[in-house]
């Protein structure tokens, strides 16, 4: 478990390599990350004051924040239809299933960890939950202000706290990345050094990618479909933020 | 069974906890306000300035563009109403008490999506308060100084004298507390609530109507609650 954390740092390897994730979850990944940030950055100017009055475009900010979060939801969508839907259920199971190793792991017990540890799968349960929360009080706040009466008493405080929450653990995540060059590196281009994986992750056993099947014909016109109306969506709405 | 044929080994607690985490998140949209509420009264330790800078809690959140606020002195402070006027006015708050009195109840909308409904607003409207001074018949606009520099904002003739505009002197029965612009604020509820400038000092009778601190800034001038910023 503690090597996970730091001492990995420095393990980087020219020797064999094994793959930990196919193309579909890495653009799922930076899909998630960029929207995230993006949000993140133009949210802040949103909700606090200081911030506002220095950068101080809030049409441009809105515009932005809004566009992001649909080109977000529309490649997410996209994704899920035109992807390797093979690997990323694999590696939904192996994000969202504990084994008495994992709890062992977590109470800080030395525990022999499979493909992801089990903080890395707490992480991903949360932000999963969190980024449904965001869409969620997200499109309330922006029904609010064409009528008041979607302004819930909880709507603020919800997108409030997810934004700490996540600000919080998206921090985190960073710091354990770069803390983590083999992790990182399995993120930016799919593969980690297999010494590494046998000594961090010893219960798992890289299988060969799963075979993608191509997308059929009626995923594709489902696709076309949602690409048209996410792109119409976010032109709108920046049209309509931007005045 | 999963797709190599395998059994999936350990428990699905995180997708336990996903489902666990969604359904208490959705659940606060009714109750989470008042919860953020009582965590930000146990902040109040927390210097002014800070508390200004990072909102918290469901209803009011108090926006400081020059912390720390001012700081209202009964016997100093006075309303100074000039511009295009025939008899400028200097008003003591004592002066203002005196003044035909007006109530209201009223909600107030803030352009960052939160809401405090039902406000109890005591004050003058915008008429009784400018027949002493005789607005001149060039007169379009009041723009609001605010003792906070260098916040001004600005109404039309035609907004102010909405019969629901006031300047308030006391909200919820008690005279404005500092937080909430005491001595006297603009009250302008069919407006977005960066209209409604606190710690008033000065009204200028205008010719023209001209950007306030936030319009400069690029928010919208007719700050309708529902039509404008973005709608």
């Amino acid at each position: 478990m503690t090597a996970t954390r730091g001492s990995a740092a420095r393990m980087v390897s020219d020797g064999p390599r094994v793959v930990r994730f196919g193309r579909t979850e890495r653009t799922l990944h930076w899909v998630h990350a960029s929207s995230f940030l993006a949000m993140f950055a133009t949210g802040l100017v949103l909700y606090l004051p200081l911030l506002a009055q220095v950068l101080s475009d809030r049409p441009l900010m809105k515009a932005l924040h809004l566009v992001a979060a649909t080109v977000w939801l529309t490649a997410l969508a996209l994704i899920a239809l035109l992807g390797n839907r093979r690997a990323l259920r694999r590696t939904r199971r192996d994000l969202e299933r504990f084994t008495a190793d994992d709890l062992r792991w977590l109470r800080r017990q030395p525990a022999p960890q499979g493909r992801f540890n089990a903080g890395q799968k707490a992480h991903a349960s949360v932000q999963a939950a969190l980024a449904v929360l965001f869409t969620v009080s997200g499109a309330l706040l922006w029904l609010g202000e064409r009528n008041t009466d979607f302004r819930l008493p909880g709507t603020i405080a919800l997108h409030d706290v997810a934004m700490f929450a996540g600000g919080a653990l998206v921090a985190g995540h960073i710091v354990m990345a770069f803390a983590t060059r083999p992790a990182l590196e399995g993120m930016l281009h799919g593969t980690v050094p297999a010494d590494w994986a046998a000594e961090n992750h010893a219960k798992w056993t890289p299988a060969p990618p799963a075979p993608h099947a191509p997308a059929g014909i009626v995923r594709i016109a489902l696709a076309i479909t949602v690409a048209t109306a996410g792109l119409t969506g976010a032109l709108l709405l920046a049209g309509d933020a931007l005045g | 069974m999963t797709d190599d044929g395998s059994e999936p080994e350990g428990r699905p607690l995180g997708r336990r906890a996903f489902f666990a985490l969604v359904g208490a998140g959705l659940s606060s949209l009714a109750w989470g306000g008042s919860a953020l509420d009582l965590a930000s009264k146990s902040t109040l330790i927390v210097p002014e300035p800070l508390r200004a800078a990072i909102p918290v809690g469901q209803g009011w959140r108090i926006y400081a563009v020059n912390p720390p606020y001012p700081r209202f002195d009964p016997l100093g402070w006075r309303l100074r109403i000039e511009g295009l006027v025939a008899r400028p006015q200097t008003l003591t708050y004592a002066e203002l008490l005196a003044l035909p009195q007006a109530d209201q109840t009223s909600d107030f909308h803030c352009v960052t999506g939160w809401s405090v409904e039902g406000v109890r607003w005591r004050g003058v409207r915008f008429a009784d308060l400018l027949a002493a001074a005789a607005p001149l018949p060039a007169a379009r606009a009041l723009a609001f100084v605010s003792a906070e520099r260098p916040y001004v904002d600005t109404l039309t003739l035609g907004q102010a004298l909405a019969p629901d505009a006031m300047l308030a002197h006391a909200m919820d029965d008690r005279p404005l507390t500092r937080p909430h612009g005491a001595p006297a604020r603009v009250v302008m509820p069919r407006m977005y609530g960066y209209k409604g400038v606190k710690w008033l000092e000065r009204i200028v009778v205008t010719d023209r109507v001209a950007d306030g601190f936030w319009e400069q800034r690029g928010y919208d001038r007719d700050a309708w609650v529902g039509g404008s910023n973005g709608l």
